[in-house]
């Protein structure tokens, strides 16, 4: 394996790219109620007071405060200093909800070629599976789905579009 | 299906003694050389078939346009205006008047009957004449039931392309594609099949999972195809006779990038495990698996020799993605390509002769072949993205697909079918419904 785990230490501050990421919705798709809320929430009553913001442990609350999505070079796997920050919040996450399964999709941009890009996909998405696991994320809550190039988020034809679709996404099993 | 064929003997004896005086003038056989770039198009007139009906000159007229139209895209051949014509089908059906012909300067004259017969089948034949030596160059009938006419007429296009060019012909065939619609990012991708010339269009799938890389089975009744039925990407396998699909094997990671075995026995293809990619191959009869390849590169886009000995695919082992080939048990691995960017697809030509591939250079995407040495790499046509060739049976023509970026804003995608010959000339867009991708051409049927 190529991929190495980079000293835990290195907790990068920023994630940027992460907050303004694009609703997956078509890789998201699925049967209906697949995103559902995972654990309780707290009562009405008791979350007046200051909460607007997504039910924690809900697939909303993972997307905007956690990052469900890390970024990938051209034609690379490795987890990078940007995606272990994110990676770290994931994991500290779901040490929170244990319950919780995830599915990790490999996504790649559209200057490749079809299969290759289906085999790049699943190596991206493994990646971030790795990395999970060696923050200690039981293997088991882990699935990977490799898109390949079929499910762009970012519309266009240009680095900036691309670079956007060079990912991997994590989403939250259905129950 | 089966077909009545059989050769048509001189049957018009006075006729017949003119023609075997005919070819004893010596002279080089009408012939088109397709090994040779920009070649200049052969005038050929295709005369309607005649019928004694209305219902038979009908199919006469149908089959005519067929055949016509299949020898004017191979770029080969330039059917002249039948406006142009002085002498009329019925009489050209008695004894062609080459002289008429030659003021037109038709080269090659086709003419031919459709004819129903006792049993509610349709016969039809045709015949090939050489205007300028006078002489009869091949004549056939064939007998089918009436709904066949159309695979006749391509049947018949075949014969005369073999005839004149050498090399069989490959209009008798279908390809089987993924038809697109819909927004890049919520993208709908159905099976599709079609003739060759876009004629019989199917739907296969309803577009309710993603659906890639169909490719034919030997037999044509088959193909094998990535499915993601219930999110699980999956090599399966579409019968076509019983419309049904089924899974191919039990395997615990994602398979992908399947192609038939030559003999039909077997689909090779990429399995995934653990985030790698290998090559196996499962045979469909019994079911056994073998992994041909076993490194921590990306392994796939297997392809076959013809003779099936050999395997070309494509992996990264190398540091970038670049085409190697081996022998069909695993051993023997070797890089073939060499030149500069990175290389993609790389499919064996029926002929056995040639690779074709995609490349990727400065940002812009080509089709090539090469020798399945890697040797004299020929670029044939580039874009911002072209992509997937497969050979037509004959070894001489590729289809692909290719995307431009499109809409107002230029970020959505046009995605289309196109063909070009080995030469590098007569480029063509394959006209589909909706938008399109990874075409496979069928083989014929011996």
């Amino acid at each position: 394996m190529r991929f190495k785990i980079l000293a835990l230490f290195a907790a990068a501050a920023l994630i940027a790219g992460c907050e303004t990421a694009p609703d997956e919705t078509a890789a998201s798709g699925g049967s209906g109620g697949a995103q559902a809320t995972v654990s309780a929430q707290p009562s009405a009553a008791a979350a007046t007071a200051q909460r607007v913001g997504p039910a924690p442990g809900s697939k909303e609350d993972f997307v905007v405060n956690v990052g469900d999505r890390v970024f990938f070079g051209f034609d690379k796997f490795d987890v990078t200093a940007d995606a272990q920050a994110v990676l770290k919040k994931q994991a500290a996450w779901l040490q929170k909800y244990p319950n919780v399964g995830i599915i990790v999709q490999g996504h790649c941009d559209e200057r490749g070629t079809r299969e290759y890009n289906l085999a790049l996909g699943e190596r991206r998405a493994n990646a971030v599976k790795d990395y999970l696991s060696a923050l200690g994320i039981a293997r088991t809550r882990v699935r990977t789905i490799s898109f390949g190039k079929e499910r762009p988020v970012a519309l266009g034809h240009d680095e900036a579009a691309w670079a956007q679709n060079r990912r991997g996404v994590t989403t939250l099993a259905a129950d | 299906m089966m077909f009545n064929r059989q050769s048509i003997w001189f049957v018009r004896g006075m006729a017949a003694a003119f023609m075997v005086c005919a070819a004893t003038v010596a002279r080089a056989d009408l012939r088109v050389d397709i090994t040779r770039g920009t070649v200049e198009a052969m005038p050929i007139a295709v005369t309607d078939f005649v019928g004694r009906t209305e219902a038979e000159a009908q199919f006469g007229r149908d089959v005519s346009s067929v055949i016509s139209a299949d020898l004017e895209r191979t770029g080969l051949f330039r059917p002249l205006d039948s406006k142009a014509f002085i002498q009329d089908a019925a009489a050209v059906n008695v004894m062609p008047r080459f002289g008429d012909w030659r003021v037109i300067n038709a080269q090659a004259l086709i003419n031919g009957k459709a004819e129903m017969i006792g049993d509610g089948r349709l016969k039809m034949e045709f015949r090939l004449w050489d205007v300028f030596a006078e002489q009869q160059m091949i004549g056939r009938a064939y007998t089918t039931v009436p709904g066949n006419w159309r695979r006749v007429a391509h049947i018949i296009a075949d014969e005369i392309y073999k005839r004149i060019t050498g090399e069989a012909g490959y209009f008798d065939t279908q390809i089987v594609y993924i038809s697109e619609n819909g927004p890049p990012n919520r993208r709908v991708k159905r099976l599709a099949i079609m003739d060759q010339d876009g004629a019989n269009h199917q739907f296969l799938t309803e577009g309710n999972e993603l659906v890639l890389t169909p490719r034919f089975s030997p037999s044509r009744r088959e193909i094998t195809f990535l499915s993601y039925y219930q999110r699980i990407p999956r090599v399966y396998i579409f019968n076509l006779d019983t419309g049904r699909q089924e899974i191919l094997g039990d395997f615990p990671g994602m398979t992908f990038a399947p192609r038939f075995s030559p003999d039909g026995k077997k689909v090779i293809m990429s399995m995934a495990e653990d985030g790698n990619s290998d090559i196996y191959t499962m045979n469909m009869g019994t079911h056994v698996r073998k992994r041909l390849t076993k490194h921590s590169a990306i392994d796939t886009s297997p392809s076959y020799s013809p003779d099936g000995k050999r395997v070309v695919f494509n992996s990264d082992r190398g540091g970038s993605q670049q085409i190697y080939v081996m022998d069909s048990d695993g051993r023997g691995v070797k890089r073939i390509s060499y030149g500069k960017g990175r290389y993609a697809t790389p499919v064996w030509s029926p002929r056995g002769d040639l690779i074709a591939f995609t490349k990727m250079r400065g940002g812009r995407f080509f089709i090539g072949v090469m020798g399945k040495d890697g040797s004299g790499e020929r670029l044939l046509t580039e874009a911002f993205l072209v992509e997937a060739p497969t050979w037509a049976p004959n070894g001489r023509v590729l289809m692909f697909f290719r995307e431009d970026p499109s809409g107002a804003d230029k970020k959505g995608t046009r995605s289309r079918l196109y063909s070009i010959d080995l030469t590098g000339d007569n480029e063509r867009e394959v006209v589909t419904p909706l938008d399109a991708s990874d075409p496979a051409w069928s083989p014929l049927i011996p």
